[in-house]
């Protein structure tokens, strides 16, 4: 047993412990295993939503993508910038809204706003497709990490296993506040693990931060803009709107937003959050050092990066205390989906067989008897493993920014667009993702002989133009009183 | 200042407009290619501007628990 296995063991430990003890003088009614009673102040929704920024994803993506494309993984700094100045004039409502009708879940929100139960139906089956994938990247980015970091003394079966059965526990015994406490600690490791390797390995291997840079400029022309086609500023514009428009339309950001005491946790946290997402250059200065120092890593590999060269410079115990930071940035996450998905099921998929009869009791005690199921079912997916699952987060992600319009456009005071129009918008919008997805659809395919900057526009953007358009024309056949379909003035 | 909100727009034009403008890794700034020096000044600006739009914020004094409807 070396050093680095201890240590992630030890994180693993901490996790449950922390987890298991967010309990502690809480009865665990509906309200307060999904939302926190409302309890949250502005520095436990800030670790809430700041926890999502850093996730696996970003701790093995953002240095896998600043190794593997270079420019290009600027966009990650960009849209969650985008998304928290939204944040700061969408949440509020939503939050108000949220807090008046005693909503828990994404779907309830839009149920509630639209009046339609089928609406919520829609949402929480959208919701769900795009939560699985995620949480199955939750927990091959944990296996990744463990095997690297045990220097293969874990296979990532075991590890992927024993993340399911922490995660579980804990999001069954403490619901949210599980997931806001290990949030905590894993943000202060991340921060403290990310600095000190992006200011330690260019130093170390490159003289200092410039000296690296300019290297690298040298070394590989081009790598640290644009590309004039394909991963061009076209893509890098529409890439980082749309991602910022589906940021907290994630069920289960969505939903943690509720967690809030008043609605100017995320006025103040608006003002903090971007400067926060700071430490993602530092995530970037190690994939960019790493190009220099274990070039060759190609396609998925290039997530290894920040492990390689972790890996190739430090003594176990170092790597330990990255692999245990890595765990974290897994299991957090992880637990959040788990929540959001066991509840999206209990509440808003099988509660709504029998809508109004079933005792908020009942639903509680599904959701944590769905927990582990969710969770065995994204660990057997992570082990079963294939290609097809990054195609499918990025699926996801496509997917729940279809929700944007019909949610943004429920804000106004006088909502012009009706339940059956955003049913439609919402269906057109991931019919049009699956098509486009399963088909390898891109601009350049859909129009050959158009112009260079829309060719390189991301499909999706294409998507939510057609759910908008769903949304216009349904909505306007649909208006009360007015439309050719409109089911009489009364409605 | 009803309105302040709409100053959020500018640092996000400065964000998004730096690839359109000059898509280069050279000058450096602040010791890193040009983009991504662009890109974590305009990011600082986002946050500043965002201050300002709190403390000018008709919907803060209204909802703030502390201070309740002044």
């Amino acid at each position: 047993m070396n050093a680095a296995l201890i240590l992630i063991a030890l994180s693993v430990v901490l996790a449950l412990g922390l987890g298991l003890a967010a309990r502690r003088g809480h009865a665990m009614k509906l309200e307060e295993w999904t939302v926190g009673s409302r309890g949250f102040g502005t520095v436990f929704v800030f670790i809430l939503l700041a926890g999502e920024t850093y996730t696996t994803f970003t701790f093995l993506g953002a240095s896998g993508w600043a190794y593997g494309l270079g420019a290009p993984a600027y966009y990650i700094l960009a849209y969650g910038t985008i998304g928290y100045v939204l944040a700061y004039f969408v949440l509020p409502p939503v939050w108000r809204f949220a807090r008046e009708r005693r909503l828990i879940s994404q779907p309830d929100f839009f149920a509630a706003k639209y009046n339609s139960p089928a609406l919520g139906v829609l949402v929480a089956v959208v919701g769900i497709v795009a939560l699985i994938p995620y949480l199955v990247l939750q927990f091959t980015g944990l296996a990744v990490i463990v095997q690297t970091a045990s220097y293969g003394a874990i296979p990532k079966s075991v590890a992927v296993i024993i993340g399911a059965v922490v995660v579980s526990l804990y999001v069954v015994v403490s619901g949210i506040r599980g997931s806001a406490w290990t949030s905590a600690v894993k943000d202060v490791l991340i921060i403290i693990v990310a600095i000190a390797l992006g200011l330690y390995l260019p130093f170390h291997y490159q003289g200092g931060i410039t000296p690296m840079f300019a290297a690298l400029d040298h070394a590989k022309p081009g790598f640290l803009s644009f590309a004039p086609t394909g991963k061009s500023v076209a893509w890098f514009l529409s890439t980082v709107i749309l991602t910022a428009l589906g940021f907290f339309m994630w069920p289960h950001s969505f939903s943690a937003c509720f967690t809030a005491k008043n609605e100017n946790v995320f006025r103040k946290n608006a003002i903090v959050l971007p400067i926060y997402q700071l430490v993602l250059l530092f995530i970037f200065f190690v994939g960019f050092s790493a190009v220099l120092v274990v070039p060759g890593l190609k396609g998925a590999a290039t997530n290894m990066a920040l492990l390689k060269i972790s890996v190739a410079s430090f003594p176990p115990w170092i790597v330990g205390v990255i692999g245990g930071t890595g765990v974290l940035t897994a299991l957090v996450p992880g637990s959040l989906i788990l929540l959001t998905a066991a509840t999206l099921l209990a509440r808003n998929l099988v509660g709504m067989v029998r809508p109004g009869r079933v005792s908020e009791e009942s639903v509680v005690r599904l959701a944590k008897i769905l927990v582990p199921v969710v969770a065995f079912v994204g660990a057997y997916c992570a082990i079963a493993g294939s290609a097809t699952i990054v195609a499918l987060l990025l699926m996801g992600y496509a997917f729940v920014t279809q929700l944007f319009p019909a949610m943004i456009m429920s804000l106004l005071a006088r909502n012009p667009v009706t339940k059956e129009g955003a049913i439609t918008g919402i269906a057109l919008g991931v019919l049009a993702v699956i098509y486009f997805t399963l088909t390898n659809t891109t601009v350049a395919t859909l129009w050959p002989h158009g112009p260079e900057v829309l060719r390189d526009i991301n499909i999706g953007t294409f998507a939510l133009i057609l759910n908008v358009i769903g949304v216009c024309v349904v909505s306007a056949l649909t208006a009360p009183g007015r439309g050719a379909l409109a089911r009489g003035a009364a409605e | 200042m009803k309105h302040i909100g709409y100053l959020a727009i500018v640092p996000i034009l400065g964000l998004l407009l730096g690839p359109v403008i000059h898509n280069s890794s050279t000058p450096f700034i602040l010791g890193m290619p040009f983009l991504l020096g662009w890109m974590v000044i305009w990011v600082v600006l986002v946050s500043v501007a965002m201050a300002v739009i709190y403390a000018l914020d008709p919907a803060r004094v209204t909802t703030d628990p502390e201070h309740p409807r002044r």
